[in-house]
């Protein structure tokens, strides 16, 4: 997936993206990272296809339809009205797939979210953090190559976040797909990404790109010095990146 | 300190047992109260059951007269009912059609808002005039009223969808016929409902206007006309025994579509939620 010098002009004449260039290679977990503001949710609707960019263009290597694309919003975003079960069959659906046809794969995709037994509640009788994985397991039926993830977890508190970050980081070494990762958290950024795109608001724009090596991601790693010396930089490139606006 | 606990828990209960009987009890009671000071008024100042049955003597017309009663009950309850079948699928196919074509909704919406806002006795007259069969007149007059806040409540509920819900469907590559059915139709429910629920006394009311206005032409005649004929021979009682029957219809077709509502919404909705507290 690439972006060539793409701009968006809301119809109020705001500029939410200027010149963006971005190039994502398969397999790899990047952050879009910086303050409201800067665009980077524009960004990622640009990607979904969501939005037609006003200058510029999103290509992508090889073919590309509806299955190969997951989202997860800041928001759950399930149906209230359909279980658990019915929210995650959504994709499958609307490409005529059946609900018993599906059933396999719905029941894997909550099986890897950790909500194998939770097929037939609704919505309002989960917390939080439980709506938020069906949400991911929604995005994970398609087995998609390509997740965009809109700031999911900043509605959870510390505890749940940390916990999910794990576990998206294992799902994404078993799948093996892409990830767009928005977040302002600079702490969750170098926790799970191998590229940071830091951005600078007004107009929106990306102001720098670090890669974030590391060994093994886990406990250890949240906690090393290594680990904080690398967060200690990019908060640096970001206050560069809103000193400067 | 669990002592204390408990005396409280037990005060809480018993607040929460007297709130439930008084949920039943406390309307019971005013009724009982209310029937009884009318009879009481109507006895004490010796008032002619010509100008004012008391509650006894409605009960008995109530009874004694059910031969007439009764089958115009059913005439009035049928028209209502089949008026409010017509409103749904009328309201909720405009509301579809709306939604689906802005065109569409320029060029109608005006004419259910002039249909809505003309007074049905207005328009009754006229009706009867065109309208050969006088079943479907009265049905015509009774979806005249019904079906607006049917319309206007499902469209609303159409335009309601969760804007991310509505992405999310646009990059599955939802067609508009899956967001309509799977997304758009779920959404307007509990407003479709709320609708219903007003378009079930309005087609009631409907239907006993209409018949005030068909007047006493030929068979098959329900309530009001059987409130305007006592009028006429001023058979009061009569007249109050049939009123009451018309309460009690609102009511049961009130009592009716609240229950469907909460049947259908009591997963999910808030409205139809228990908060366990």
């Amino acid at each position: 997936m690439r972006m060539d010098g793409v701009g968006k002009v809301f119809a109020g004449g705001v500029t939410a993206l200027s010149g963006m260039n971005l190039r994502v290679a398969t397999g790899e977990f990047v952050s879009l990272l910086g303050p409201s503001g800067c665009g980077k949710s524009t960004a990622l609707r640009l990607i979904a296809g969501l939005m037609q960019p006003t200058t510029g263009k999103v290509s992508w290597q090889g073919k590309h339809d509806s299955g190969d694309l997951g989202v997860v919003f800041q928001e759950p975003t399930l149906m209230p009205w359909a279980t658990v079960e019915k929210n995650v069959w959504l994709p499958l659906r609307l490409r005529g797939e059946s609900l018993p046809d599906a059933r396999p794969r719905i029941a894997q995709a909550l099986e890897m979210v950790g909500l194998g037994s939770f097929a037939n509640a609704y919505p309002r009788e989960l917390s939080g953090g439980m709506k938020m994985r069906v949400s991911i397991a929604r995005a994970l039926v398609t087995q998609p190559r390509l997740i965009l993830m809109d700031e999911p977890f900043a509605a959870l508190d510390e505890i749940t976040r940390n916990k999910m970050n794990d576990d998206l980081l294992a799902l994404r070494d078993r799948l093996g797909c892409t990830v767009i990762f928005v977040t302002h958290s600079v702490f969750e950024s170098v926790y799970l990404s191998d590229r940071i795109v830091v951005m600078a608001p007004r107009p929106g724009r990306v102001a720098e790109e670090l890669t974030v090596p590391a060994p093994r991601r886990d406990e250890e790693f949240r906690t090393s010095a290594d680990y904080a010396a690398q967060c200690r930089a990019v908060s640096a490139a970001l206050s560069r990146a809103t000193g400067d606006a | 300190m669990t002592e204390a606990l408990d005396t409280e828990e037990t005060a809480r209960l018993r607040r929460a047992r007297a709130e439930r009987i008084g949920r039943w009890l406390m309307p019971a009671l005013t009724i009982v109260a209310a029937l009884v000071i009318w009879d009481r008024i109507v006895v004490w100042n010796q008032i002619p059951h010509y100008i004012l049955p008391g509650p006894g003597l409605v009960a008995q017309t109530l009874v004694k007269d059910w031969a007439i009663l009764g089958p115009a009950t059913w005439v009035t309850l049928k028209i209502a009912m089949m008026a409010l079948s017509v409103a749904v699928i009328g309201g909720v196919g405009l509301a579809v059609i709306f939604s689906l074509s802005r065109w569409a909704e320029m060029s109608f919406y005006p004419f259910a808002v002039v249909l809505q806002v003309t007074p049905v006795v207005a328009i009754a007259p006229l009706i009867f005039i065109y309208v050969e069969n006088r079943t479907v007149g009265l049905l015509l007059c009774a979806w005249i009223v019904a079906f607006f806040p049917i319309l206007s409540n499902t469209s609303l509920g159409l335009r309601s969808v969760d804007r991310n819900l509505a992405d999310l469907y646009h990059i599955y590559g939802a067609s508009r016929w899956q967001r309509l059915i799977h997304l758009q139709l779920p959404s307007a429910l509990p407003y479709f409902l709320g609708g219903l629920r007003i378009a079930g006394g309005l087609s009631l009311i409907g239907a006993v206007v209409a018949e005030y206005v068909a007047g006493t032409a030929g068979i098959g005649t329900g309530l009001a006309f059987r409130i305007l004929e006592a009028g006429y021979r001023l058979n009061i009682p009569r007249m109050f025994a049939a009123l009451a029957l018309i309460a009690a219809l609102g009511v049961l077709i009130f009592a009716v579509l609240s229950l469907i509502s909460h049947l259908a919404l009591r997963h999910w909705h808030e409205s139809a939620l228990k908060r366990e507290s």
